[in-house]
């Protein structure tokens, strides 16, 4: 007897569990991996899993076996010139000879050096991105019918059949029955006594009348707590659902460039590395994650990302120009109260010199107070300018919100995310 | 071929349907064949739900561990790679016995899997003795959704780490957890939820008599531990002097649940649980080389009998043929290929040999074979699955001709000579010794390290002696430290290790390690 059983659509991943807890115990190992991968990947090449390899015999499972030494026998197949007698040289390398009736225990013991598996690329980011947290990070509530959710929310009189609440329409009922019941019992006790009292008195003294009135009354009663009904549509309860506002999980992200003369393509590359890790960090936060590029000289301007990064200008910089744009697209088109708003800026630090005062002022009070979180960083090996002296105000005033840090070539990327970003659990409280 | 017949069908596309009209048809050929099956459950599957199945172990429910993990990124990895072909079967011991079917595989993979699991293995699973009396068909799949069960419910209660700690070390030790001379009672996981917290009770006030150290003799005040033992109070006899355990103790898993003075009743019973799981996978160990050989046997028999009968077309016995071929391929010892003895080939072709001396004997298989030469094959075949393991059916059935068809020769590999010997080949001077030589290599008392429990230390410092019996003066891998760690975390004191040849001692260990004798490793 044969039954055939389609599984297919059952659940899959049955075995992520135990894939966590793998990743789990030898996440030191995958950690040391990962980062190495991340070093000597480019950014734009985050977008896939890595291979991983730990040695074998970090995780092996140990079991009592023999090991090399001793005497053991070997057959073997495939015999061509031997004869029985014949001594033969030990294979080179090999202690002992591993013995070929060990079986399946060969295949994990010392044979491999290296155990290699592949992270997907969701456990990739996560080692890559692991204990760091956004900074500041407040969900903003979302007035828009899309970010409700139904959640249950107790119990109401009236409400379709299809959410019924059983067990306690049944409970009101049954307490409903008690309630009704109870006097009327009462009564019929009453009665029942005073019939018995009427009929253990002397025949002489029985009042006829009266017993045919109780019993009458009796009757009654009793259909009347019979008539009591077993449910009743007063008792039914229904299942309400409340519509329940969900914090935001939209976010944009501004990156402002400064594509004046001075920077070159290298120094574009490292900002755009920069943009990319800020990217992928943001889209495990959020839902959606929408990005701004705008880019300037003396004026600015928002551009698609292509021409963000890979066209050239010529010409000063006055970094306002995009302050002042970034404010303007916020107002007309994310509401900070609907959008959790992120802005990444990179320059050389070049700015003009009078220009780097009206930044600060702008950014304290306009931008800062509608932002979650300012990053800047500054490609360059020389010294500070004014903009960098001006920004510092800004960071004091705003220390968890605004970060600066400098970078001087491509290496320096990912410390200074991991340092901008890092878990800031004594700052917190 | 039988002209006048239509193949079920032809290419290599298949439905349910066209599955369901295979499988009666090789349903009635077992018939015809008297091979007795349990119901087959069928189960299609993914690729995916293949490797999970893989991963851990072909148990339909498991346990959630770490090394399944490890185990599903492996077979993931070699799968991507192209380095292994998933799943040519994977088939559970159970009643009914469910085998899997791979959504990707071409109809003529799933004639020869169905043919191969549900009626080859299948039939083993049912027939042979050591399965008859290790295992419980009826009850393993409930058995380990109660195994799962209970062990996410610790992992609530004591925490995720906890338990895996206690899992590592019972893992490191499953070898050791089965019962080899003895029949282990049924499992059953009703009765398992039922008396369990009896048990745990039970188990406890056990360990806690043979730990007892306080006199509770209120009227002999002064009297010592070793000294009382009314006989209701210690019915086991474990006070009343001599060494405990009286007699060595091959189930080292066993012991530790019974005896282990610090566990707690929860640990007690995952210790119990792995222990189990170990028993029910003892016999499949042991029946490596007579299972695939007879489920080989099976499967190229039956299908050569649906290509008899018309059922499948020429096109379908070439693929089966090709893919059969690279299942019993046997590469020469020198062969890059080469990865030890295939059991497959050898057993297929020892069945297949069987088969032919009942049939046409020569004069050596009538001088080897005198009881089985020239009868009903079908019969002798059956006594051969029934009643062997491995090692014995090597020993009884692995004639001249298979030994000279894969040509086996005897290596001895002593690290007192210089030089490797060949000590035997197939020749006759060489048949009786290289199969004794064969078979040993499958006896499991050889390939795993004899290890006992021979001392607790009840009245002492409570520390627990193995004795490892050694054989031809092989040592233990060095992986013996990570091992005897476990058990000293089970045990909870200190727990020594012993190596003897003929009564010799020739190397001690123990856990926690002496600090002289760090510097020794």
């Amino acid at each position: 007897m044969t039954y055939f059983i389609d599984r297919r659509p059952n659940a899959k991943h049955k075995s992520a569990v135990n894939r966590q807890r793998f990743l789990e115990r030898y996440r030191k190992h995958i950690k040391r991996s990962v980062e190495e991968a991340v070093n000597r990947r480019s950014i734009t090449d985050m977008e896939r899993g890595e291979k991983v390899s730990i040695p074998t015999k970090d995780i092996s499972e140990p079991v009592f076996q023999h090991g090399p030494g001793g005497a053991r026998e070997i057959v073997s197949p495939g015999n061509k010139e031997f004869l029985a007698g014949d001594k033969i040289q030990r294979p080179p390398g090999q202690g002992g000879g591993s013995g070929a009736g060990e079986g399946s225990a060969s295949n994990q013991g010392e044979g491999t050096d290296e155990f290699a598996f592949t992270l997907s690329r969701e456990e990739f980011l996560e080692f890559v991105f692991d204990g760091l947290e956004l900074p500041h990070l407040q969900r903003k509530p979302l007035k828009s019918l899309q970010e409700i959710k139904m959640v249950r929310a107790g119990l109401a009189r009236d409400g379709v059949p299809a959410r019924i609440s059983i067990t306690r329409s049944m409970r009101e009922a049954y307490a409903r029955r008690i309630a009704m019941r109870a006097p009327i019992k009462r009564a019929l006790r009453e009665a029942q006594q005073a019939l018995e009292t009427e009929e253990r008195k002397d025949p002489v003294l029985r009042n006829p009348a009266r017993i045919t009135e109780l019993k009458a009354e009796i009757e009654r009663l009793e259909k009347r707590i019979e008539a009591v009904p077993f449910i009743d549509t007063y008792d039914l309860r229904y299942h309400q659902l409340a519509a329940q506002p969900q914090p935001s999980s939209q976010a944009v992200m501004f990156c402002v460039m400064d594509v004046s003369g001075s920077m070159t393509q290298n120094h574009k590359d490292i900002a755009k590395r920069f943009f990319l890790l800020l990217y992928l960090f943001l889209e495990k936060h959020y839902e959606k994650v929408e990005l701004v590029f705008v880019r300037h000289h003396t004026a600015a301007r928002e551009v698609s990302e292509e021409e963000f990064f890979y066209s050239r200008e010529t010409g000063g910089t006055i970094v306002s120009s995009a302050l002042t744009l970034v404010k303007k697209i916020i107002d007309k088109r994310y509401p900070p109260e609907q959008w959790n708003l992120y802005v990444a800026q990179a320059s050389d630090g070049d700015n003009w010199d009078d220009d780097s005062n009206v930044c600060r002022d702008l950014l304290i009070k306009q931008l800062m107070p509608q932002l979650q979180y300012y990053a800047y960083v500054e490609i360059t090996p020389h010294d500070h300018q004014s903009l960098w002296q001006e920004y510092e105000t800004v960071a004091a005033r705003f220390p968890e919100q605004f970060a600066m840090r400098q970078i001087i070539d491509a290496g320096d990327i990912y410390p200074v995310f991991r340092e901008l970003f890092k878990r800031r659990l004594s700052q917190q409280h | 071929m039988n002209a006048t017949h239509k193949p079920i069908a032809t290419g290599s596309d298949w439905n349910f349907s066209i599955l369901e009209r295979f499988d009666a048809e090789l349903a009635r050929l077992a018939d015809e064949y008297r091979l007795d099956t349990y119901p087959n459950q069928i189960e299609v599957i993914t690729t995916e739900q293949m490797m999970d199945a893989y991963a851990s172990v072909g148990m339909p429910v498991g346990y959630h561990h770490w090394s399944f993990g490890k185990q599903f990124l492996a077979v993931e990895q070699a799968y991507k790679r192209g380095q292994m072909g998933l799943a040519y079967e994977l088939v559970i011991n159970s009643n009914p016995c469910i085998a899997y079917l791979m959504e990707e595989n071409t109809l003529m993979m799933q004639v020869l899997v169905m043919a191969h699991a549900c009626y080859g293995h299948n039939s083993f699973f049912k027939g042979n003795y050591l399965f008859r009396t290790w295992t419980d068909a009826e009850s393993i799949v409930d058995y380990l959704v109660f195994a799962r069960h209970y062990i996410a419910k610790c992992e609530e209660r004591h925490g995720v780490q906890a338990v895996e700690q206690l899992l590592d070390a019972c893992h490191a030790l499953q070898n050791y957890g089965v019962d080899r001379y003895k029949r282990p009672s049924p499992i059953s996981a009703e009765e398992e939820a039922k008396r369990q917290d009896e048990r745990e009770a039970y188990l406890q006030t056990q360990v806690n008599l043979l730990w007892r150290t306080i006199p509770d003799s209120p009227e002999g005040g002064e009297s010592l531990p070793g000294s009382l033992s009314p006989e209701e109070d210690d019915p086991l006899g474990l006070h009343s002097g001599g060494r405990y355990p009286p007699e060595p103790q091959e189930n080292l898993l066993y012991f530790v649940e019974k005896n282990a003075p610090l566990l707690a009743p929860w640990q007690r019973e995952i210790v119990r649980i792995v222990r189990k799981l170990a028993q029910y996978f003892y016999p499949q160990r042991q029946t490596q080389v007579m299972n695939e050989g007879w489920a080989c046997f099976w499967h190229y028999t039956l299908m050569n009998r649906l290509y008899d009968d018309g059922n499948v077309d020429e096109g379908l016995m070439l693929e089966f043929l090709q893919s059969h071929a690279a299942v019993i391929n046997q590469p020469a010892f020198d062969s890059p290929y080469y990865s030890g003895i295939n059991p497959y080939a050898l057993g297929f072709a020892i069945f297949m040999d069987i088969k032919r001396i009942c049939e046409a004997p020569t004069d050596e298989d009538r001088q080897w074979f005198p009881d089985i030469a020239g009868s009903p094959w079908r019969e002798t075949l059956e006594f051969a699955m029934r009643n062997f393991k491995d090692e014995s059916f090597i020993q009884q059935f692995l004639s001249p001709k298979v030994m000279r068809d894969h040509k086996l020769f005897l290596v001895v590999d002593d690290d007192q000579e210089e030089t490797l010997e060949v000590a035997a080949i197939h020749n006759e001077q060489g048949y009786r010794r290289v199969r004794d030589a064969l078979a040993t290599q499958y006896a499991l008392s050889v390939r795993e390290p004899n290890i006992q429990v021979v001392e607790a230390a009840i009245r002492g410092d409570r520390s627990l002696t193995l004795h490892h019996v050694q054989d031809s003066r092989r040592p233990l891998a060095r992986s013996v430290y990570p091992v005897i760690r476990h058990l000293q975390k089970l045990w909870g004191f200190p727990v020594h290790l012993i190596s003897m040849e003929e009564g010799r001692v020739t190397r001690r260990y123990r856990w926690p390690v002496e600090e002289s004798a760090q510097s020794e490793e």
